[in-house]
């Protein structure tokens, strides 16, 4: 199977409907064969955006390219671009042949049905081609949905939250398959999703989108390590914020004040350098010790917080999930693996400490709450 | 150790119960068609078969077996039945023609616009509310000879001059066409505003153009809602009477209901009457049989 992918780019894509702007002047350019994830909470405008590209939508204003073509005034029927729809949209009156043969036949191409086996072989499920849409498993249907995307060989396959309506063991086989069927065509994959986990373990490159615009772009670790708005740090696990003054800057080093401590903070990993600055680290980056004992791994170049209280512990078998007040703070998440069979308990007095190399800082006006889900 | 699977005599004693009240809600709707259906056909078939005696009054017949009267009736009206079945077609296919484009732009296009919606909606139905003796009566002003259209396709050169409609097949048809038309959309509107409108876009994301797409997709899935409506359109057209009595002559536009009707209130023959109704009963419950056979389409949900 030959590498079908192309280069994908938006330029300065805006779609409004009446008064609202689901996607705001928004510029992307997805190199030939990755698999991208656009990630966001529901109504960020990621699914619309999807649609554009698709040509299901047509923007109101910026240009769209697959290769070095301008597609922005064609039609999807004219797009060499298959989408997997988040309910699958098969066709239930066709066989499941019928269903994957369906964009080659349009096509025109001599042996669809040949091919659209072997799509079917590629998904596993070549002995259920005669049924029935309805006959067939959410997990199948969702199978049959990608074959009769991937079987045209498109230059650009999008993927609308496909995994949505899978259950979580499912969807973590489905996750995996698709990895190694990307893979295996090198078609480039614009992957839509909500789920951060499913994000970062699928694609190269995450796009972290919030009310119709990127706030950051980049493969999944460096998004997690050195968020650049609160949005994605909140939004892409989580993380604990806090306001501090910048005291002190040497050049690669800028000293921070809080709440009557002091960290040290890398230059390069903050956003803003001077002023009152929001500053973060995530969970898992801070340890707590029984008040006035530092952990053993603490040394140069570590940062105590002193005063906290445990307020609330979740134990998740691996790990523990711990909400600790500090005075002046307020609560700080924190996770600890669960290397002993001890942990703290409620009511606890504990230091937090932490590397000042895992702190980042973003601008000192951000809105320390953004992109939290609400549950 | 199995007395927690086996079932109580209680249990079994309540699901009786309830089977019993299942058929007590049945029974009315059994009664009802016994009464007003089985008896009623059944007489009907047994006095096709009744005989006149010798010398008797018109009109005063006794039970027999006499066949003959099928091969008398089939012998005189088989052209009727002919008429009556190609008019119902002609009418069930324009029906369609017009009906399906109608269903189509209230169900598909205006989604989303349920204000539009329900006007269009109350427009299709609105013919219901009027007479439908009136109805037919205005297409005979519609269709007059010095009416609006004649006068119009005259002089457009559609029609040469002095052609007339009233009183012509061309009237039945129409007539039939229009009176049935509601019948044939609100099925398939039904139907299409169901329809999931994703399965459109995915065609479209198939490479399949608008028309493929409905060729493909919406037309293959609407099946159900067009099988509704033809056989709601075919069986009463087949057996139209008003439609032929009103805007039709009684040369070549007489249908199987106006046959019936002048054996049975002018002849005065009961046998005839019924085996006609017999024969035209049988032949529509076999075309639509047919047609259900070759178009069903059970497997979609």
């Amino acid at each position: 199977m030959a590498a079908s992918g192309k280069d994908l780019v938006l330029e300065g894509i805006t779609k409004r409907f009446g008064d609202y702007t689901a996607v705001d002047d928004l510029s992307l350019h997805v190199p030939a064969g990755r698999f991208f994830a656009l990630l966001g909470p529901s109504g960020c405008g990621k699914s619309t955006t999807l649609r554009m590209i698709a040509g299901l939508e047509h923007p109101t204003s910026g240009r769209v390219y697959i290769g070095d073509e301008d597609v922005t005034a064609t039609k999807a029927h004219q797009r060499e671009v298959n989408t997997v729809f988040q309910s699958y949209a098969l066709f239930p009156h066709l066989s499941i042949l019928e269903n994957v043969a369906f964009g080659l036949k349009r096509k025109k191409v001599p042996d669809a049905v040949e091919q659209a086996k072997a799509a079917l072989e590629l998904v596993e499920l070549a002995h259920l081609a005669q049924r029935k849409p309805a006959q067939l498993s959410g997990g199948q249907q969702q199978r049959v949905a990608l074959a009769r995307a991937v079987v045209n060989r498109p230059h650009v396959l999008l993927l609308d939250e496909p995994l949505g309506a899978l259950d979580m063991k499912l969807r973590r086989q489905m996750q995996t398959e698709l990895k190694t069927i990307q893979d295996e065509v090198g078609v480039t994959f614009i992957h839509v999703t909500h789920d951060q986990e499913e994000a970062m373990t699928m694609a190269d490159t995450v796009a972290v989108m919030n009310a119709g615009r990127i706030e950051q772009i980049g493969p999944p670790d460096e998004l997690y390590d050195l968020p650049a708005t609160a949005f994605v740090a909140n939004f892409l696990g989580k993380s604990n914020l806090f306001e501090a003054t910048v005291t002190e800057s040497n050049g690669d080093w800028l000293s921070l004040s809080f709440a009557g401590t002091t960290t040290g903070l890398a230059a390069s990993r903050a956003v803003q350098t001077t002023g009152t600055i929001v500053a973060g680290i995530r969970p898992e980056k801070i340890i707590a010790a029984p008040a006035g004992q530092p952990p053993a791994s603490a040394g140069s170049g570590w940062a105590k917080v002193p005063g906290g209280r445990v307020t609330s512990v979740s134990y998740t078998g691996v790990s523990t999930e711990y909400e600790i007040a500090v005075q002046g703070l307020g609560e700080f998440t924190v996770f600890a693996q669960n290397l002993h069979s001890t942990g703290f308990t409620e009511g606890d007095q504990v230091d937090l400490w932490w590397e000042e190399s895992n702190l980042f800082g973003l601008a000192g006006d951000a809105d320390t709450e953004a992109g939290i889900e609400e549950v | 150790m199995s007395t927690a699977v086996q079932t109580s005599a209680e249990e079994k004693r309540a699901w009786r119960l309830r089977g019993r009240m299942g058929m007590l809600l049945v029974l009315p709707g059994f009664l009802f068609i016994v009464v007003f259906f089985a008896i009623p056909v059944f007489s009907m078939l047994s006095m096709s078969l009744y005989t006149q005696p010798e010398g008797a009054a018109t009109g005063v017949f006794e039970p027999g077996l006499n066949f003959g009267t099928y091969s008398a009736m089939m012998s005189t009206y088989w052209d009727t039945f002919i008429r009556s079945f190609g008019f119902a077609l002609i009418a069930t296919v324009a029906a369609l023609i017009i009906g399906y484009p109608m269903a189509y732009l209230v169900a598909v296009r205006l989604r989303g616009r349920p204000l539009l919606q329900g006007l269009l909606l109350v427009v299709i139905i609105a013919p219901f509310f009027s007479s439908f003796i009136l109805r037919v009566q205005s297409w005979r002003f519609i269709l007059a000879d010095e009416g609006f259209v004649v006068s119009t396709l005259e002089t457009l050169s559609i029609l040469p001059e002095g052609t007339r409609l009233t009183a012509t097949p061309f009237a039945v048809v129409a007539g039939m066409t229009y009176l049935y038309l509601p019948l044939m959309t609100l099925p398939i509107y039904a139907n299409l505003e169901r329809m999931d409108s994703r399965l459109i876009e995915a065609g479209g994301d198939l490479y399949a153009s608008g028309s493929q797409t409905f060729m493909r997709v919406t037309l293959p899935l609407s099946m159900p809602g067009i099988m509704a409506g033809t056989l709601l359109t075919f069986i009463p057209a087949a057996g139209d009477y008003v439609n032929a009595v009103m805007l039709g002559n009684n040369v070549n536009t007489t249908m199987v209901g106006q046959v019936i009707d002048s054996r049975f209130f002018q002849s005065v023959d009961y046998p005839g009457a019924a085996a006609l109704s017999s024969v035209l009963m049988v032949i529509i419950l076999i075309v639509v049989m047919a047609y259900v056979r070759r178009f069903g389409t059970k497997e979609i949900v």
